[in-house]
């Protein structure tokens, strides 16, 4: 289990902390599914969390924008620093995290609208109405998701005219126009097929020169193919935590040798 | 396998079909009988009353005699109390039920008032009647108006647009709300921008619904005092003077189209029983013509609409 790690961070990192799990236990009611996990997240970076089935990767992603906070009975004991700043704290606003850390879910679910309106509603929610600017910014973030040249003559048309993979980078899109800090990945490819999964690996590896990016995923090769660090957990512990070639190479834990080489999971 | 068996099997096969089969007819035939006792019924109305069925009997006031008598003041009163109906469960229905689905905390309360709600749609509705004539007849001093009809019919049908309101938002996937939620949304706008536009078709659906329901009703209005025989028409809503618009029309008395319905009925001559029907031909197209419209509604507001 991974202990306190945060003195290490200029060792470990190669480039700067932007965001610390320090000592973080949550609880689903009585049901305690995060246990002291300690991790670290390196700016302009990828982290995967990686571990079989129910054993919390999830739940640790949807800490990072507040999501428990929606459902009664959650409860986060513990520290998020972004910036050094306690997203869990009470005086902190869930609206202002979810607003600086976006976050895109693992079956594409854009707004049954048009598709200019789904990249714009990150403007809209703040009361932006500058119709130029809302322009500006959803071309900016379509080309950033690499779907503008695709849907640059329809912006008007539903976005449920899209296929999966173009709804699934729809919704980047739409995670990128408020020009968040971090951005979330829960399974982002598990409902699609493998074009629209190389696709979408291949944006990651673009939009990472900007933002911190932390990805949930199902799949190994994904982690070793994409993240830069990763985090794998098991029954709501942090196992192991590293540099992703490292950890695929040289697992300094039985448990992550045997994941990793397929032995469970 | 041993073709024996397969023998066999296939015998299991067919005769197993055969049961579904049956099922399936004895299904057809009982739809069939149904609809056609319904259509017997409704042609007869119409065939009885359709001569009546002319400009004048819209244009007219009811009358001593039967070819002079027409739906003039029935039609007008049930369009200004379903006015009001609609006014007042609208907006309350529509409100309540999004409270209760996605602000109130769920615990023994809110299913308590879960289950009153539903109960309410189940209560004859003689009661409201009973409870609108000392509320609103008696103790608010509304009299035997438009408005205290149309606050009893509201009240009739508040259940039915909260219960309808609470399953179009119930249909909503989950997933749109989080979306929402993770792009700032507070749940005001989650629920404003995103959860009522996507089930504005169903909760319409249930608000015409509850309103072909409440146009129908006789009972609570006889019940608060309607009229039977009204030869005018209330105060008109738009005046010569400023401001142009006037509630007058809220304190008038009124009779609907079933009241009317129910006066010819009860009279000896049989020229008044082909009132009737022309009336309830009017009556039966007016409740078509509104689920026309939900039905409608619902398919332009569902268009391009899917999860």
């Amino acid at each position: 289990m991974v202990e306190n790690i945060s003195y290490l961070a200029q060792e470990f990192l190669d480039t700067p902390l932007k965001a610390e799990v320090r000592n973080l236990d949550f609880y689903y009611g009585s049901f305690h599914a995060l246990k002291k996990i300690n991790m670290l997240v390196a700016d302009k970076r990828v982290t995967a969390l990686i571990g079989p089935s129910g054993c919390g990767k999830t739940t640790l992603l949807r800490c990072f924008n507040r999501m428990h906070d929606l459902y009664p009975g959650n409860r986060y004991e513990g520290q998020i620093a972004v910036d050094e700043v306690n997203i869990l704290g009470r005086q902190v606003d869930p609206i202002e995290v979810r607003m600086r850390i976006s976050m895109v879910f693992q079956k594409p679910n854009p707004f049954p609208k048009s598709i200019y309106e789904n990249v714009a509603y990150g403007l809209r929610v703040r009361g932006e109405t500058r119709r130029n600017l809302i322009d500006e910014k959803v071309e900016k973030s379509l080309r950033g998701a690499a779907l503008w040249e695709e849907v640059k003559d329809r912006l008007s048309a539903s976005a449920y005219d899209l296929s999966g993979g173009q709804q699934q980078r729809l919704c980047i899109a739409r995670a990128l126009v408020s020009e968040p800090e971090i951005i979330l990945f829960d399974e982002p490819t598990s409902a699609l097929d493998p074009i629209a999964t190389n696709s979408i690996e291949k944006l990651i590896g673009l939009i990472k020169e900007q933002v911190s990016i932390l990805i949930v995923t199902h799949s190994m090769q994904q982690a070793a193919r994409i993240s830069d660090y990763t985090a794998f957990m098991y029954l709501g512990e942090l196992v192991e935590f590293g540099r992703t070639q490292h950890m695929f190479s040289q697992p300094e834990n039985q448990q992550t040798k045997d994941y990793i080489s397929g032995r469970f999971g | 396998m041993v073709a024996e068996n397969l023998q066999t099997l296939r015998g299991e096969i067919n005769q197993r079909k055969l049961i579904n089969n049956l099922f399936a007819i004895v299904g057809l035939i009982i739809i069939l009988v149904s609809i056609l006792i319904l259509l017997a019924l409704v042609l007869q109305l119409v065939i009885n009353g359709w001569s009546r069925i002319t400009p004048e009997f819209f244009t007219s006031f009811p009358s001593r005699r039967a070819s002079r008598a027409g739906i003039l003041s029935a039609w007008v009163g049930t369009s200004l109390v379903m006015l009001v109906t609609a006014f007042f469960a609208v907006p309350l229905g529509i409100a309540s039920g999004v409270y209760l689905e996605e602000y109130a905390r769920k615990n023994w309360f809110s299913a308590l008032i879960e289950i009153n709600v539903t109960n309410l749609a189940g209560v004859p509705s003689i009661i409201y009647g009973l409870l609108a004539l000392g509320v609103f007849v008696y103790q608010f001093n509304l009299g035997e108006s438009i408005l205290a009809a149309g606050l009893t019919l509201a009240l009739l049908i508040l259940p039915v647009v909260i219960v309808t309101t609470r399953e179009a938002l119930r249909a909503i996937p989950n997933s749109l709300r989080e979306a929402a939620y993770a792009m700032g949304a507070s749940k005001w706008q989650m629920i404003w921008d995103h959860i009522l536009p996507y089930s504005f078709g169903s909760i319409l659906t249930g608000i015409i619904i509850g309103l072909s329901r409440a146009i129908g009703e006789t009972a609570p209005v006889i019940t608060i005092g309607a009229l039977t025989f009204i030869a005018f028409l209330p105060d008109s809503p738009i005046t010569s003077e400023f401001p142009f618009i006037s509630f007058a029309w809220l304190k008038a008395p009124f009779t609907l189209m079933p009241i009317q319905m129910f006066n010819w009925v009860s009279r000896p001559e049989p020229e008044f029983e082909v009132n009737a029907a022309a009336a309830g031909t009017v009556l039966l197209f007016m409740t078509l013509t509104m689920n026309g419209l939900a039905i409608f509604l619902r398919y332009r507001f569902r268009r391009g609409i899917k999860w």
